[in-house]
């Protein structure tokens, strides 16, 4: 059942992000939805299913978007896990916190992506890649995510009949 | 409070063996890309299969709000173009007649030569653009038309009538193209009136900023000049010869003297691709071996 909306969600912010993304995006950015509930999930749910929705959302962009297949399921299977750890210490009323992971994982996501995919094949101006890709998106991203974690949490409550423990 | 345990039907697997077990099948996906076809095939349909009729959907959603959107900001640009457009239309109507017969003297030329237009011949098969790439590094997208409707790895990919990039990947349904502004692009070019050579070459920054780089141009006698037209070159493995790919927009000698480098504008408008012509035929059919 949980892993059956998980799939959904997925399924639903995947195609929100390869297309209507694309024209409420600012200066050619776009946020990254796949980041933010690969990180969500991990700390909401713990390391199993961030791991589960990292790995197929990875797996989703590598099949369409990807040179590599495994490439990206690779990346976010691991971003996943990270923030499963952090389920320890997740308390569901404070936004920071969610906020704070959500960001570091971004910033980790974009870090990868540049050193595989750009460092590698001598494109050095990193302060470029910093003021026009890496600070946006990131900005972007928080802002989305704030819209994205609250719907998420409560649904996700109800789930795992959570609400009795926390009233 | 004590936490409530939730009961689970089943096994739960602990997190380290599931992270291993994942960790072996992506790095095993990822061997499989190189070594065979069979597994990414099977992937390519499955998702192609459940994930186009929404996708076709939502993209249509999302080229109406752009529609939308640009219609407000053009009305005014309209009114005024319309004035000037009509003043064109009489001194083209003028240009044409002239044209026109000059190409029924150009067809008789060729005839005569037994040449034949290449450009135009080409067969093509259009397609609706159904996403974009999901992160903000590369310019790749997907077209609702693949294996089915005879589309292949490795065909050109036009906009208008100008380059737009190359077919990278093929599901039954669906064709990732990979466009010439993507950093990972390079496409060997040459420009219209010197013929000399160079490349052009898909750059991130320059993308940002709606141009492309190119490099490696031999152009001893100093003739190639701002403005002037790039396309394809009739050496390239990948590309058909003769796609227009842009102008010139910017070009300095590089520091070795011998070569000159630069950035050109596109013909195609990157930012707005809707629909896009896939040529069926291909440079060299054993090219993709």
């Amino acid at each position: 059942m949980k892993k059956l909306v998980e799939l959904l969600v997925i399924i639903i912010c995947f195609l929100l992000q390869s297309t209507i993304f694309h024209s409420i995006s600012f200066a050619g950015i776009v946020p990254n939805l796949m980041v933010v509930i690969t990180s969500i999930f991990g700390f909401m749910e713990g390391r199993n299913d961030g791991m589960f929705v990292g790995f197929i959302s990875g797996l989703l962009i590598d099949i369409f978007y990807g040179s590599v297949l495994g490439w990206n399921a690779l990346i976010f299977l691991l971003l996943g896990y990270v923030n499963g750890i952090a389920n320890r210490v997740f308390y569901p009323d404070d936004i920071k916190f969610p906020l704070l992971f959500i960001s570091l994982t971004d910033v980790a996501y974009l870090f990868i992506t540049y050193v595989t995919g750009f460092l590698f094949r001598a494109r050095f101006n990193v302060s470029y890649y910093l003021g026009h890709i890496i600070l946006p998106e990131l900005v972007y991203t928080i802002i989305v995510s704030v819209l994205v974690y609250l719907p998420l949490l409560r649904i996700f409550m109800l789930i795992d009949g959570r609400f009795e423990e926390t009233e | 409070m004590a936490r409530v345990k939730v009961k689970r039907r089943g096994v739960k697997i602990p997190p380290g063996y599931l992270l291993l077990i994942l960790t072996v099948v992506s790095v095993l996906l990822m061997i499989m890309t190189f070594t065979t076809d069979i597994v990414p095939t099977i992937f390519n349909g499955i998702a192609g299969y459940t994930f186009m009729p929404f996708k076709k959907g939502l993209s249509g959603i999302s080229v109406y709000a752009n529609q939308r959107a640009d219609d407000f900001k053009q009305i005014r640009d309209v009114i005024s173009e319309n004035k000037a457009l009509k003043e064109q239309i009489d001194e083209l109507t003028e240009q044409n007649d002239m044209l026109v017969e000059n190409r029924f003297e150009l067809i008789e030329l060729r005839g005569l030569l037994d040449l034949d237009s290449e450009y135009e011949e080409y067969e093509k098969i259009g397609a609706r653009v159904t996403g974009k790439d999901p992160g903000n590094w590369y310019s790749v997208f997907i077209i609702d038309k693949g294996e089915e409707d005879g589309i292949k790895e490795g065909m050109n990919v036009l906009a208008g009538s100008g380059l737009v990039g190359l077919v990278t990947k093929t599901g039954p349904n669906w064709a990732q193209v990979r466009s010439i502004i993507d950093d990972q692009s390079n496409v060997s070019a040459r420009m219209l009136n010197t013929s000399d050579n160079l490349i052009v070459y898909g750059n991130l920054e320059a993308m940002k900023e709606g141009t492309i780089e190119f490099g490696q141009l031999s152009d001893s006698d100093d003739e190639v000049a701002v403005g002037d037209k790039i396309v394809t070159s009739n050496i390239s493995d990948r590309y058909l010869p003769g796609i227009a790919i842009g102008y010139i927009n910017t070009i300095e000698k590089d520091p070795n003297n011998l070569t000159k480098s630069g950035t050109l504008t596109p013909v195609v408008d990157f930012e707005h691709i809707d629909v896009v012509l896939v040529i069926t035929q291909m440079k060299e059919e054993n090219s993709l071996e």
